[in-house]
């Protein structure tokens, strides 16, 4: 079979930023040619600006009322921004010196634009690609000059993309976006995501010349320029695939988890709030595997009372029926700061968890009483967090029997629910059998990791750290399951490793067989335990 | 310095580097005839709180600190409703619940 010559496909490496893959003509969105106005007397410059942005205001509400959600929200911060006299002023002072409205409002925002550019967060020069947009909306009022669109179903190449430009592409026939700078953080990442428009960053300047065809594969995070017709034809068919495993997943959000075997998996939910379980069908998981309740805890508000917090575990209970719901007791201090209780001493090994409970008993037997009595109402469960020694379990346990007491001495309906452990200690997963009087193991890999590698959780979660770590990570796990079952004592896993496809395997042949994982998980932790 | 009431709050919300917490803070500000500003530490420098290039500019991210200033008849209640404010979390942000 002869080949036709071709162009050679070039690859370019960048940052998934949406996933999803599209193949199509490319679009290089040209420069903002600026054209500059010669400064008239400043009177008119200043009402040219102001009219400009009048203009550029009154368009963006407009493209508002047609959005939603956070495509609004961006909109409203864009109009926040156009309408705050400090940019104004500054340009107008320019103005007042004998600028154009053209270079006095370039200036006025090319400064705010390097501020935010140069920044070293993320989120932070993100905001870049929002100060342009709007500079450049205000130079195209003062210029008179229209926008031109993109065609539909096209790959938008260009350094940046205008979060604007974005909402009034018409993405019904598809489409992707290919950058050469860019930041996952942005507004366009944000809505690319949530339009399920794929989306690579960071490509570089290395974008061949005429080429006017690619493939944009944001789940590997590349972009293929000019590809073969085999290359298109083997993305088609992953394209397609991709698409069907995702509906797949969804099949198996109902049905009770069980791997290739047949053998049966628990497959719990992680919630923060009652609110929450609105959103989650109660067929689909086997209960509430971890509450964390310190989010019932809210900074600067009161600290719930006893009965405020019996009626959110009561409703959770309600709902779970008879599965189990696991209540993590408040779990702050280190990364989660709690006015009135937490000190900053120490950051991540400062006074936390279970530790600052026993030391304010006060808190911890209102959370203990509330719960004691929520338990007469389904199938309850107590965790402590952050345990490092027995005693903590031990004072926990008197702590609980006393608060039972004093319930039932005052005739108040209550139980005594069993008091569980997470392990997230690297000491307690080394020798976990120094607490089988616990009634259940839940591993928290998060804090784990952290502890393992001596690094903070930002940085553990970066995907590589995982990978570096797992050996270690994975033997642990396996001691704990190994010492659960010697003991008979239930191993759980609720770390964000539970929830992410990849490392299943891994965790399941640790010895696992009871996870829990973010709502938003629970159908795709379910697909892949089948093909295990 | 005479003249400001002073108050200091953990911020939980994610103001400064979020676009829609720091429009909602401006609006929330200029609702009051006071002058309020805020900054990332006590000496300053002190920003127009509201002012949304201002606000953006203290990057104040979740969990550090972030002082507010108010001067004039209803400090009081601004003072209160803006540290109210920064020290929730609940914008109605949906993002992932993570485990552990």
């Amino acid at each position: 079979m002869g080949t036709p010559p071709m162009q050679q496909a070039v690859e370019l490496r960048g940052k998934a930023a949406s996933q999803g893959i599209f193949t199509g003509p490319v679009v290089a969105l040209g420069d903002t040619a600026v054209v500059f106005r010669k400064a008239g007397n400043p009177t008119i410059e200043r009402a040219a600006l102001n009219a400009a942005i009048a203009t550029a205001v009154a368009a963006i509400r407009s493209l508002a009322t047609d959005n939603t959600g956070d495509s609004a929200d961006i909109l409203e911060f864009q109009i926040a921004m156009l309408e705050d006299p400090e940019l104004r002023d500054r340009a107008l002072a320019a103005i007042a010196r004998g600028s154009s409205a053209t270079a006095a409002w370039w200036d006025a925002l090319e400064r705010e634009v390097s501020v935010y550019a140069n920044s070293s967060e993320d989120a932070f020069s993100a905001r870049a690609a929002d100060l342009r947009d709007i500079r450049d909306r205000v130079l195209r009022a003062l210029s008179g000059e229209a926008r031109t669109y993109p065609e539909r179903g096209c790959i938008l190449l260009g350094d940046d993309l205008p979060p604007s430009l974005f909402l009034e592409t018409d993405w019904s026939q598809g489409g992707a976006i290919a950058l050469r700078q860019g930041s996952t953080s942005s507004h366009v990442a944000m809505l690319a995501r949530s339009r399920s428009v794929p989306m690579v960053i960071g490509l570089g300047p290395d974008w061949p010349e005429n080429c006017k065809f690619a493939i944009v594969d944001g789940t590997a995070g590349l972009v293929l320029a000019a590809p073969p017709p085999e290359l298109i034809a083997a993305y088609a068919a992953r394209s397609v695939a991709e698409t069907a495993s995702r509906d797949a997943d969804g099949e198996f959000l109902l049905r009770p988890a069980r791997l290739q075997d047949g053998r049966h998996m628990d497959v719990l939910v992680n919630i923060v709030s009652v609110e929450e379980l609105a959103q989650i069908q109660p067929q689909s998981c086997d209960g509430i595997g971890l509450v964390r309740s310190e989010f019932l805890f809210r900074d600067g508000a009161a600290l719930p009372n006893e009965e405020e917090q019996y009626l959110v575990y009561r409703a959770m209970l309600e709902w779970s029926g008879d599965r189990p719901v696991t209540v993590r007791t408040l779990d702050v201090g280190g990364d989660k700061p709690l006015r009135g209780l937490t000190t900053d001493d120490g950051g991540v090994l400062g006074l936390r968890g279970v530790s600052l409970s026993l030391q304010r008993p006060d808190v911890f037997c209102i959370q203990l009483r509330a719960l004691a009595r929520a338990a007469v109402h389904g199938n309850l469960k107590i965790m402590l967090p952050m345990v490092s020694v027995v005693q903590e379990l031990e004072q926990s346990a008197q702590l609980l029997e006393s608060c039972v007491m004093n319930l039932q001495a005052e005739g108040t309906a209550c139980a005594k629910p069993p008091l569980g452990i997470m392990v997230e200690v690297p000491a307690v997963a080394i020798a976990p059998e120094i607490f089988a009087a616990a009634a259940f193991f839940s591993i928290g890999t998060n804090d784990l990791t952290q502890f393992i590698m001596a690094r903070s959780r930002a940085e553990v979660d970066v995907p590589d750290t995982v990978e570096a770590v797992h050996p270690a990570l994975f033997r642990l796990i396996a001691n704990v399951a190994r010492c659960g079952k010697d003991n008979g004592i239930p191993v759980s896993l609720c770390g964000e490793l539970a929830g992410n496809a990849k490392y299943l395997k891994q965790v399941v042949a640790a010895g696992i067989t009871s996870l829990s994982v973010p709502p938003n998980a629970l159908a795709r932790v379910k697909a892949t335990l089948a093909r295990i | 310095m005479k003249g400001w009431l002073v108050s200091s709050v953990v911020v939980n919300h994610e103001v400064g580097l979020h676009a829609r917490p720091s429009v909602k803070l401006t609006k929330l500000a200029k609702g009051f005839y006071c002058n309020i500003e805020i900054a990332g530490t006590l000496t300053g420098p002190w920003f127009n709180a509201k002012s949304i290039v201002k606000v953006m500019a203290v990057k104040a991210g979740q969990g550090t600190i972030l002082h507010l200033r108010a001067k004039g008849g209803d400090a009081d209640a601004a003072l209160l409703a803006l540290s109210t404010f920064v020290s929730q979390d609940d914008d109605g942000d949906t993002s992932d619940a993570a485990g552990g």
